[in-house]
């Protein structure tokens, strides 16, 4: 009933290549962007900023990144928390080393240096595949490691390897508090997704999505592998490490290698991968799933033993917390293997028909 | 699924979100003094983590079933961090506002320590790290919120130098000497390595430094190593699993226990048990206390709480060295919080500002110790401004194949003329990064 | 050149234990296409099992001291491991025929978690003790020839004895039992195994099953090196260059990879470690299995991928 594309006759080419060719999603859009930048603000509290919204923005972002190279460009990876570190330690330098430097300027050099080196690691996908890249890309995780706890210069000789950031302003505006913070993050990330959906648009995306679904016959009509294989792994890592310097700068402030370990990678791959390939939409939703979940069962988990009348032990809890977690993105596999994504547009498709189903 | 499952997963999603926010408004109650406490009581760290938690929270029941603070009771709230920092982080902003605001974190892991640094000063909550965090912090002019009490990780280094020396007869002998380090390699493990390589200038060692990735069950080429090069003495800087497999591999290749020396995070029960006789001769530092089994104060803990069936954990545990260190870190946290009072008034809750003065201007001598139940426990502690360590003793203890024990009651003090320059140094550094103006002598005695 | 020796046979010994671990991993894949990333998760799952069971076992039948209390335990620990892979295809590979890699994968990660958090909870989260006797003092052979003589490590000596009579084995169980062949069959095309009746459900659940008895027996030799604790499941970590050096589907890869991995990390570790600040072995690692991939892209034994149009 309200939501049908009937009666939007399209006019001219423009109208129909639009980003969002149906009104109400349109709108919708731009009703969740107002009500994170306005609504949000209002309504939320210190601790939802701090511990929860800032973090699921800047990881959406990093799994916006992931989901180009796994979801479009078809090329595995749990090599993501090396380009997030990577970034963070780029930027972190660009920041302390030049005098003056604004901080936009080098969260984005730091995503760009993050790129390059994607590239770098990204040359083995041209000759291996599937699994064994997968497995390879981890030689990239624990390299990176390696580097910044062992080589001086990229932490400021700092004695233990640790470091730290304060004083950020952009342009003069602070972000010392948690408000700013969020709305930094969020400025981000709107233009980034709105890249990233454009991208995918895009010739290169098709390119991408040509590889990833059968490279050889891709090959076959023109597209060259070098070329769209090496690309998503410089878009990727350009997201990934920007996220990477935003979680350390904004989020963290002061950070050591083990803020990127492998089992980031494995968080990241699993938000893509719960929320959906192939989709910029996804990439939220898998963020949140796992962002969030852990937070609220292990808050949720004590109150439903009150109300038991068991009182669980914090040991208890984080073992639950664990299986329950574990259970569900099984769960998630089984009943939606394509992620919450298309849990999305199957409610689209209901919505459209709603309420004369036949 | 269709759209009935979907909009009730929508609406289970919305209900979450709401008891989130619900949970997080816990109505403040008067007379409560909250400490929170970040556990780690799963994943690799726990074996360790969970008796300093447990000695912890025993320590402030303990409190309470003596009046409390001065008729404040103190209450407790758990978090779980599983050793993540951003866990960790998640924690601190999840309890720094519960019944009434934080008295102090105490992070128990020195990555934690840094992240917290830098939040901690905004939120106005003092950083108490009894024996970790970050060595430079001792300098409470321009690290006017963290609280490295007795004890930091280059405290450590200069008397396992001193130990060493002691050993092999004087300073004079260490001239040609070589010491193997074996440490963790993250900010945690790093932190030891300055010092030692100052003492090497000064009094001819060499060092050789030999990381282990983390989690560090996997050394064998680190011991082959140390079997190539035999090093006079091993440091050991590692926490959890890694001891263990530190120890198994120098009983693999034959190194001596007994030229090995560990940090004290290095020397509890949980690091040897399992290697039992392997062990026997290693010998690790201490943060003045040992296995206190004896104690007055765990006397106490287990007359007024596990004979009623009120301790926190089992029974076996009580008095061993990371219980005690937890008993410790919760005894330094409370008797904040009572000179805190003295000032501010006696039978009030304090804020964590409040609480920050009384950790600056803690002053236990032996007598009150004493009277507290920790005679032979620890020494006294004193701190200022410029010293927000307080006390630089440390005793050395081993393992005898079945239990930690003294085996002579020698103390040593940490020599100031070394490391009193390198923390004004780091932190001078460290101010001068943050653009911050350290406080000045009459700043302090506001 | 003694030292050099030594550095050797550690690696050795060293990738001896990956290979058993690296197993799991291929026995898996070769049967239902799951890239088993639990199988470390798996590992701690049955030491844990294996420690408590021969703590309490003793205890419930009154076999103080004897050996049968650890034999005991042995059985039921890998009697628990085939429930467990009973339960993980009736609840979990069941409903994912045909997904892709990637699905399986997070799959099995999830099952990860789960195996965890259950392990954890049912024999809780502290540091036990298997003991089945290993011994772990040092032996010194050819003190003649070598100064300081020739170190061998007891214990890894006994370890890579075990692993190795297992890898025999399970070669045997793979060539002349009818079950192997039935296994091999499924490995190598499911539709055609099907076809001819073998039941694939069956096939797997014997292949878990497999998987979780080696998982036990690396989760002896580790859990009486290094006491059984949580870290005992990042060893798959260790294991997995392993994997794609010798191929995911080859049991001889997984062989030969774990102790190419194992000396060439011993070797790098020793002799080039030092010129660079030490802590190299770990990525060492996953470089070598690199660098072998950009020549062999299927890894020195997996089989051929072809693609077809």
């Amino acid at each position: 009933m309200l939501y049908r594309e009937n009666g939007q006759f399209k006019t001219s080419y423009a109208a129909d290549q639009q980003v969002f060719p149906i009104a109400q999603d349109r709108w919708a859009v731009v009703g969740i962007v107002v009500f994170a930048f306005v609504a949000v603000p209002l309504l939320v509290d210190e601790y939802m900023f701090r511990a929860i919204l800032i973090p699921f923005l800047i990881l959406s972002l990093a799994a916006l990144g992931v989901n180009i190279l796994v979801g479009y460009c078809g090329q595995i990876t749990l090599g993501a928390g090396a380009f997030m570190a990577v970034g963070a330690y780029a930027a972190y330098n660009f920041h302390i080393r030049v005098e003056g430097m604004p901080l936009l300027l080098s969260l984005l050099l730091g995503g760009f240096t993050s790129a390059l080196v994607g590239i770098v690691f990204g040359i083995p996908s041209l000759r291996v595949r599937g699994l064994y890249l997968a497995v390879a890309t981890l030689a990239a995780q624990f390299f990176t490691d390696w580097v910044f706890l062992r080589i001086p210069w990229f932490t400021d000789n700092s004695l233990s390897g640790n470091v730290s950031v304060s004083n950020l302003q952009v342009m003069g505006w602070q972000l010392n508090n948690p408000l700013n913070k969020y709305l930094f993050c969020l400025a981000f990330l709107t233009v980034f997704a709105l890249l990233a959906k454009n991208m995918t648009r895009s010739a290169i995306g098709r390119q991408w999505m040509a590889i990833r679904d059968m490279d050889v016959a891709a090959e076959v009509i023109g597209i060259r592998p070098l070329f769209a294989k090496l690309s998503a792994f410089a878009v990727s890592s350009f997201f990934v490490g920007t996220a990477g310097a935003l979680w350390a700068f904004v989020h963290l402030a002061s950070w050591e290698p083990a803020a990127f370990s492998v089992d980031r990678s494995f968080q990241l791959l699993f938000m893509v991968i719960i929320g959906g390939l192939g989709s910029v939409m996804g990439s939220f939703f898998g963020a949140a799933f796992i962002v969030i979940l852990p937070i609220v069962l292990n808050r949720l988990l004590p109150e439903i033993g009150d109300l038991v009348g068991v009182e669980i032990s914090t040991a208890g809890i984080s073992h639950a917390e664990l299986i329950i977690f574990g259970g569900l993105i099984i769960f998630f596999l089984i009943k939606e293997p394509h992620g919450l994504a298309r849990l999305w547009s199957t409610g689209k498709e209901k919505l459209r028909l709603w309420p004369f189903p036949h | 699924m269709n759209l009935r499952k979907l909009a009730l997963t929508a609406s289970l999603g919305a209900f979450m979100l709401s008891a989130i926010a619900s949970t997080s408004a816990v109505a403040a109650t008067a007379k409560e003094q909250f400490f929170p406490v970040l556990v780690t009581r799963t994943g690799p760290i726990a074996p360790n983590a969970t008796p300093w938690a447990n000695g912890f929270i025993d320590y402030l029941k303990l409190v309470n079933t003596k009046g409390g603070i001065n008729g404040v009771k103190t209450v407790f709230e758990e978090c779980e961090t599983g050793y993540a920092t951003d866990r960790i982080v998640e924690c601190y902003e999840r309890l720094k506002g519960m019944h009434g605001g934080a008295t102090a974190f105490q992070p128990l892991s020195t990555g934690g320590t840094f992240a917290l640094t830098e939040k901690a000063p905004i939120d106005k909550i003092p950083l108490i790290t009894a024996g970790y965090g970050r060595s430079e912090s001792q300098n409470g002019a321009v690290f006017t919120w963290n609280f490295p009490l007795l004890g930091t990780y280059w405290v450590g280094s200069d008397v396992a130098i001193q130990y060493i020396a002691k050993k092999l007869g004087g300073v004079a002998n260490l001239k040609g000497k070589k010491i193997a380090l074996v440490y963790h390699d993250s900010p945690y493990g790093k932190e030891a390595i300055p010092v030692l390589e100052e003492l090497s200038k000064k009094y001819g060692y060499s060092v050789q430094l030999l990381p282990v990735a983390a989690p560090g069950v996997e050394q064998k080429a680190t011991w082959l190593q140390i079997r190539q090069n035999r090093p006079d003495f091993v440091l050991l800087s590692g926490w959890g699993v890694m001891n263990l497999t530190a120890l198994r591999e120098a009983q693999a290749t034959g190194y001596p226990r007994d030229k090995m020396l560990g940090n004290w995070w290095s020397g509890a029960e949980p690091d040897v048990a399992d290697v039992g006789e392997g062990a026997k001769g290693y010998s690790a530092l201490t943060l003045q206390h040992g296995a206190e089994r004896n104690s007055k104060v765990v006397k106490d803990i287990l007359a007024a709480l596990y004979a009623k069936g009120q301790g926190t954990g089992p029974k076996e545990d009580v008095g061993s060295v990371l219980y005690m260190r937890g008993v410790l870190s919760a005894m330094l946290g409370v008797e904040g919080v009572r000179k805190a009072q003295e000032r501010y008034g006696k039978g009030k809750v304090m804020t964590g500002e409040q609480v920050r003065w009384g950790l600056e201007n803690l002053d236990l001598d032996q007598k009150t110790l004493d009277a507290m139940g920790f005679a032979g426990v620890m020494r006294p502690v004193q701190t200022s401004c410029l010293d927000h360590m307080g006390s630089s003793w440390v005793r050395v203890h081993t393992w005898n194949g079945k239990n930690w024990e003294f085996p002579s009651q020698d103390w040593y003090q940490a020599d100031a003329n070394t490391l009193r320059p390198m923390v004004m140094l780091a932190s001078g550094k460290y101010a001068e990064e943050k653009k911050l103006k350290p406080r000045t002598p009459e700043e302090c005695n506001k | 050149m003694g030292f050099f020796l030594e550095t050797l046979i550690g690696g050795l010994m060293a990738g001896m234990l990956y290979s058993l671990v690296a197993l799991g991993f291929v026995l898996i894949f070769k049967a239902s296409g799951v890239f088993n990333f639990a199988q470390g998760a798996m590992v701690l799952f049955a030491a844990l099992a294996m420690a408590r069971f021969a703590e309490w076992i003793p205890g419930w039948f009154g076999l103080e001291g004897s050996y049968l209390g650890t034999a005991a335990a042995f059985v039921v620990a890998g009697a628990l491991m085939f429930v467990v892979a009973w339960l993980i295809e009736r609840l979990v590979l069941r409903h994912l025929v045909n997904q892709e890699g990637a699905t399986l994968l997070m799959a099995t990660l999830g099952i990860a978690y789960v195996l965890e958090g259950i392990g954890s909870t049912l024999f809780g989260n502290d540091i036990y003790k298997i003991d089945v006797g290993m011994p772990k003092d040092p032996v010194f052979l050819f003190e003649e020839v070598f100064p300081g003589g020739l170190l061998i490590n007891k214990e890894d000596f006994i370890a890579a004895l075990i692993a190795a009579v297992l890898v025999g084995l399970l070669t045997l169980f793979f060539q002349k039992t009818t079950t192997g062949r039935a296994l091999r069959a499924v490995a190598d095309d499911h539709q055609a195994a099907q076809s001819i009746g073998i039941p694939l459900n069956r096939i797997w659940v014997i292949v878990w099953c497999v998987a979780g008895l080696v998982a036990l027996v690396a989760g002896v030799i580790w859990g009486s090196k290094l006491g059984v604790q949580f870290s005992l499941s990042t060893v798959a970590l260790r294991a997995l260059p392993v994997v794609i050096l010798g191929g995911l589907t080859s049991v001889p890869g997984a062989i030969l990879g774990g102790l190419i991995i194992g000396v060439g990390e011993k070797l790098s570790e020793v002799y080039l470690g030092p010129m660079v600040g030490g802590g190299i072995e770990i990525w060492f690692a996953y470089v070598l299995a690199l660098v072998v991939l950009l020549f062999r892209p299927q890894g020195l034994f997996g089989e051929k991928i072809i693609d077809r149009v």
